[in-house]
């Protein structure tokens, strides 16, 4: 050790402190952050095992909407005909789900994973005070743990949505709508939101819970909770609710209906597919019932983009917002937390 | 030299109802060691933390390098190296890995990025260990790793919190003396705080002990033994062959001896307790007394003696917890206190 003393006074003398104050290139303490992150996620195997996941349901969705394309495009009864490309993300024999229905299953499995361990691990690993005597802000490292798992899911839908764009030229050569091209960016957008809700809540239970099982199982919980048991629950309670006579005025049959719906939309799922739904699918005109006073007239065409933009951007908030609700609660209680406990 | 690079102003933290640091006040100059020593629990960690504006105080201010450390701690933290008593590193990334992560915090550009750390990694003593994954390392090495990422943004001050915990002693030496030859090469203020006596008293220029929140004193080690012992700051243990005859003839004429102030003789050891060091004396006059000496022991006082005393009165003031403890030390004390 004594030999390697010497160097000591040039590692720390004056020439190098003025050499640093001239070299002013390099990157702030969050991006930093965000970049080891990503290179956390993308060398873990929870990241290979889920993104091996999906790719298989993308292609498994893809061969079979490819297979079927020519009978969807061909369906005169069907005013989405003519957005071929919609048409290979929407369309199904029956044997296997659309893609988009497996997002809504897979998407909040992915956010979990990305995010369980978030906080927690950095604690146990005791990284977590010595990140925390860093100059960085401790808001930063929740934001980088979120971004950094934001801009890989994006990455991961943007290119699955482009690898399914490309498939789609060069087997059917037909040139991309830009209202098609719109709607596609809008669905991955949607899904990006819909996982970084689910990853949101899963960096607020790493933040909550200092076991990393404690805080994926409870996700899981949540997780299950909304896409089975909530809908049960409403159900069951609206059913209660409804009078027992067999006959209601069409006027409150409605009224009952709307409640259930709007009871439903409490749940990320609910509001994930029925905006995807709209987006993908341009001929869908409302999310509700109508009456059949509504649809007189109406002709059967697909709406324009931004109707259908108009459709959704209920959900589309009440989604984003359920996120923020969610990274605000883990930032509150992040930084009121006494960093050693 | 002589600038006040830390100080403490009736700091309290408070965890609910425990009073974790009570009305500390410390300062600590440019290019001191300062020990904060106690025992564990004493509120040393969080003392620190306040220091480095991670923890906030109840009441009371932490000026650290000038700044404010509760409402700028990022500025204090780049001044200030820490290093925590409990080490973690990303096990998954190798030793240079992890130190170029923490380079990059702290806005070390690219260009130097890898040379500063491999060289730093050096100082510690871990050129060997460069690519290994820090999953594989002891926890010596850890220990070194810390002061390597402690090192690497060239702080002001350093701050270590149990820096010897877990390394064997051979270990301890080598890294100690480091500290102690960067502090005076670099003029780099180093807090340590620890709860074993003599590596503290090696390396520390002050040291400031720490019971239950408070700082009951502070300086160096032989104002400390003054403050204390008051004038009787060596003890001269002499063990003879056979046991004394005639206690008390020996008694007064011991006494007549320069310097001597009490004297005890058990079966075969008379202890001096001495204002000044007269140790050829004694012996001198033993040995024209035809008594055989069979060993002769200096002692001067250390932290350890200092602490214990310091636990003496903590305990005879809660009499009601650790009974036993209390009555070993006042016996312990009595010895060479008469």
């Amino acid at each position: 050790m004594k030999s390697t003393l010497i160097h000591s006074r040039d590692l720390f003398s004056k020439e190098a402190k003025t050499e640093k104050s001239s070299q002013q290139r390099f990157a702030s303490p969050f991006w930093v952050m965000v970049r080891k992150e990503v290179g956390d996620h993308i060398r873990s195997w929870r990241l290979i095992v889920m993104l091996i996941l999906i790719v298989l349901t993308f292609l498994g969705t893809m061969s079979i909407s490819l297979g079927n394309i020519r009978s969807a495009v061909g369906n005169l009864q069907d005013p989405d005909r003519v957005f071929v490309y919609l048409k290979l993300l929407t369309t199904s024999d029956g044997t296997l789900p659309t893609f988009h229905t497996f997002i809504s299953f897979l998407g909040p499995l992915l956010g979990i994973s990305l995010g369980f361990d978030a906080v927690n691990a950095e604690h146990n690993n005791r990284t977590l005070i010595r990140l925390m005597a860093q100059p960085v802000y401790r808001d930063n490292l929740l934001l980088a743990k979120f971004s950094a798992a934001l801009i890989l899911v994006s990455v991961l839908f943007l290119s699955l949505a482009l690898l399914m764009v490309g498939t789609g030229l060069l087997l059917t050569g037909v040139p991309m709508e830009p209202s098609e091209a719109l709607r596609i960016l809008g669905f991955v957008a949607m899904s990006v939101i819909y996982v970084g809700f689910w990853l949101s809540l899963s960096i607020c239970l790493s933040v909550r819970f200092r076991n990393a099982a404690t805080s994926a199982l409870t996700a899981m919980g949540i997780w299950l909770f909304l896409t089975v048991f909530y809908q049960i629950i409403v159900n069951l309670i609206v059913s209660a609710m409804l009078p027992q006579s067999g006959y209601l005025p069409p006027e409150q049959l409605l009224s009952y209906n709307n409640l259930m719906l709007s009871l439903l939309r409490l749940a990320p799922s609910q509001l994930y597919s029925d905006a995807v739904t709209t987006l993908l699918m341009p001929s869908v005109r409302s999310l509700g019932p109508l009456t059949m006073e509504q649809m007189a007239g109406a002709i059967p065409t697909p709406l324009p983009v931004k109707e259908s933009f108009m459709i959704v951007w209920p959900q589309v908030s009440g989604l984003f917002a359920a996120t923020t609700v969610c990274f605000a609660l883990a930032y509150y209680l992040f930084m009121r937390r006494e960093i050693r406990t | 030299m002589g600038e006040n690079i830390i100080e403490l102003e009736g700091l309290t933290k408070n965890y609910g109802s425990v009073r974790a640091v009570d009305n500390l006040s410390l300062t600590i100059k440019r290019g001191e060691i300062f020990g904060l020593l106690g025992p564990n629990g004493a509120g040393k960690t969080t003392t620190i933390l306040m220091m480095l504006g991670l923890s906030e105080p109840t009441s009371g201010k932490a000026w650290v390098c000038g700044v404010d450390a509760t409402k700028n701690p990022i500025a204090v933290k780049r001044r200030v190296g820490y290093m925590p008593d409990s080490l973690g590193f990303y096990g998954n990334m190798t030793a240079l890995e992890n130190l170029k992560y923490v380079a990059r915090l702290n806005g070390i550009g690219e260009g130097e990025l890898e040379e500063r750390a491999v060289k730093t990694l050096s100082l510690v003593g871990l050129e060997k260990e460069v690519h290994k994954k820090t999953a594989a390392y002891s926890r010596g090495m850890k220990q070194r790793l810390g002061l390597a990422d402690v090192l690497i943004r060239e702080p002001e001050v350093i701050i270590l919190d149990e820096p010897t915990l877990g390394i064997d002693p051979s270990g301890i030496r080598g890294f100690l003396t480091l500290i102690r030859q960067l502090s005076r090469e670099q003029g780099l203020t180093v807090l340590l705080s620890s709860h074993h006596l003599h590596q503290v008293q090696q390396v520390c220029d002050r040291v400031g002990i720490f019971v239950e929140g408070r700082l009951l004193v502070q300086g160096n080690i032989k104002t400390l033994a003054r403050e204390l012992f008051g004038e009787e700051s060596y003890v001269i243990s002499v063990s003879l062959k056979n046991p004394l005859p005639h206690l008390e003839n020996y008694r007064n004429e011991l006494l007549q001896l320069p310097g001597v102030k009490q004297v005890e003789i058990s079966e075969n050891t008379v202890d001096f307790s001495c204002v000044e060091e007269v140790t050829p004396e004694i012996v001198r006059f033993l040995v024209h007394s035809g008594l055989d000496i069979a060993g002769v022991h200096l002692k001067e006082f250390g932290l350890d003696e200092i602490y214990q005393r310091y636990f003496e009165s903590q305990s005879t003031n809660n009499v009601s917890d650790e009974k036993h403890i209390d009555s070993f030390q006042r016996s312990f004390f009595k010895r060479s206190k008469n």
